[in-house]
């Protein structure tokens, strides 16, 4: 797939701090090797919320319905399982970027662009409470998180590494939303992490479209996997 | 899909064997028909009547001509005098909705359906800054496309292939808008986009 952008350090959009940013490969990686350890742990968080201890969380698309199934008790509690894990992953998102505005490592034009994101992300997280609701569940509560925010370049890399992963977990569980409805909303987020996945990316250097011409996925162990480190237990 | 278009009277006429009327591309390409006349949505209706009741199939087929025009378009840009980011821009996303082509066409027939006929297209721009400018739309309406379709799509590995394109072309409009000084998530939820008002975007793009 050779759809890679070389990087272009002319970039008209990189203001102010931004332009301080170096490859410095080192917080991606990191936090890409931490995929695939257990996620009991995190899965944990919203699945004592659900109430439920099922753990076959990981099988994507296993379902290949042709014809649209009137909703069941178990297509409900399957799309609630869905909504709640979306909830957690906003949760932390929208307090990554309260967290990051509260450090003080940015200001004027970047700090208003974190500011947006941060108040998007918090939309997502009334959005989908609301969609618990209707399910008849309890909204999970939001994770106690934690975040390195050490610099301004390495805070960047991690904003970019997590609205790729966001992207990728909504990607993952899009073919197992049974309600139209539901999958409407999950489709609408969705292209709005990979745009701020993308608009991350060229922050920091990197092509905005880093899996080429078809997104990957991923499921919930991998994506609970790599955040359980920035959630407190 | 909750929005019921009704075609204009002079195209209820129309005679649809093995078709049915409601599928999912014909209500659009009729509504936006009652705007252009028939004429100019005859890509979408032939496409979509060549298909028995395969609604799958109707909307691989809708997001086939996007994708043609994506295509056609990053290929014409290549003709501009671009430089930076636009021009590196324009080449890889333009193979991006090439490899988009490929595995709609490749769909379409795994799935015994007849591909839609690649439209002539016509393109208004003559330099980088009308380049980016058309880009956005055409990226933005994408997206849009992509997740109103989403929903009515029935079998899952379709809707993930689906997925997989739609985040990349929502990635395509949020680079282009930063390159157009415009925020690149407007909204915290992208709108999805009934085929009406996609045809309806699109159509004064398709030579007659």
């Amino acid at each position: 797939m050779p759809t890679q952008v070389p990087h272009d350090h002319e970039a008209p959009q990189s203001p102010g701090a931004l332009d301080r940013i170096a490859d410095d490969p080192h917080s991606r990686k990191r936090f890409l090797s931490m995929a695939g350890v257990g996620a009991a742990g995190a899965l944990s968080v919203f699945l004592a919320a659900c109430g439920d201890d099922d753990k076959k969380t990981t099988s994507t698309a296993a379902t290949t319905a042709t014809t649209k199934t009137t909703s069941t008790s178990a297509d409900n509690k399957s799309d609630l399982e869905i909504v709640q894990y979306a909830l957690t992953l906003e949760y932390l998102e929208a307090q990554f970027y309260k967290d990051v505005v509260a450090s003080g490592l940015f200001s004027g034009g970047d700090l208003d662009e974190i500011k947006l994101l941060g108040s998007q992300e918090q939309d997502h997280v009334d959005a989908l409470t609301a969609t618990v609701k209707q399910l008849g569940g309890t909204p999970v509560a939001a994770p106690m998180t934690k975040f390195p925010l050490d610099d301004a370049k390495s805070v960047l890399k991690l904003a970019a590494t997590v609205e790729n992963l966001g992207a990728a977990a909504y990607l993952g569980q899009a073919p197992r939303i049974k309600s139209a409805e539901i999958l409407a909303a999950a489709l609408s987020i969705h292209s709005v992490e990979g745009r701020h996945a993308a608009a991350l990316n060229t922050l920091i250097g990197e092509s905005p479209t880093p899996d080429g011409p078809f997104a990957k996925p991923a499921d919930m162990a991998t994506v609970l996997a790599a955040v359980k480190p920035f959630i407190v237990s | 899909m909750a929005h019921i278009i009704t075609p204009n009277p002079e195209l209820e006429g129309l005679e649809v064997h093995g078709m049915t009327r409601g599928s999912f591309i014909l209500r659009g390409a009729l509504a936006a028909g009652s705007v252009y006349g028939l004429g100019a949505v005859t890509p979408f209706v032939s496409s979509a009547l060549a298909q028995e009741d395969t609604s799958d199939v109707d909307i691989l087929n809708f997001a086939l001509t996007l994708e043609y025009l994506e295509s056609a378009f990053y290929k014409k840009a290549m003709d501009l005098k671009l430089s930076g980011l636009a021009k590196s821009y324009a080449k890889s996303f333009g193979n991006a909705e090439d490899e988009h082509v490929r595995a709609l066409l490749a769909t379409i027939k795994q799935l015994g359906g007849k591909p839609a006929a690649k439209p002539m297209f016509t393109f208004p721009m003559n330099d980088q800054k009308s380049f980016l400018k058309l880009a956005q739309t055409l990226e933005d309406t994408g997206v849009g496309a992509y997740n109103g379709a989403g929903p009515s799509i029935k079998n899952k590995d379709v809707l993930a292939a689906a997925g997989s394109i739609v985040q990349v072309e929502a990635r395509h409009a949020a680079a282009i808008r930063i390159l157009n000084g415009m925020e690149p998530a407007p909204d915290a939820f992208d709108k999805p986009l009934d085929v009406e008002t996609v045809t309806k975007a699109i159509t004064p793009l398709i030579k007659q």
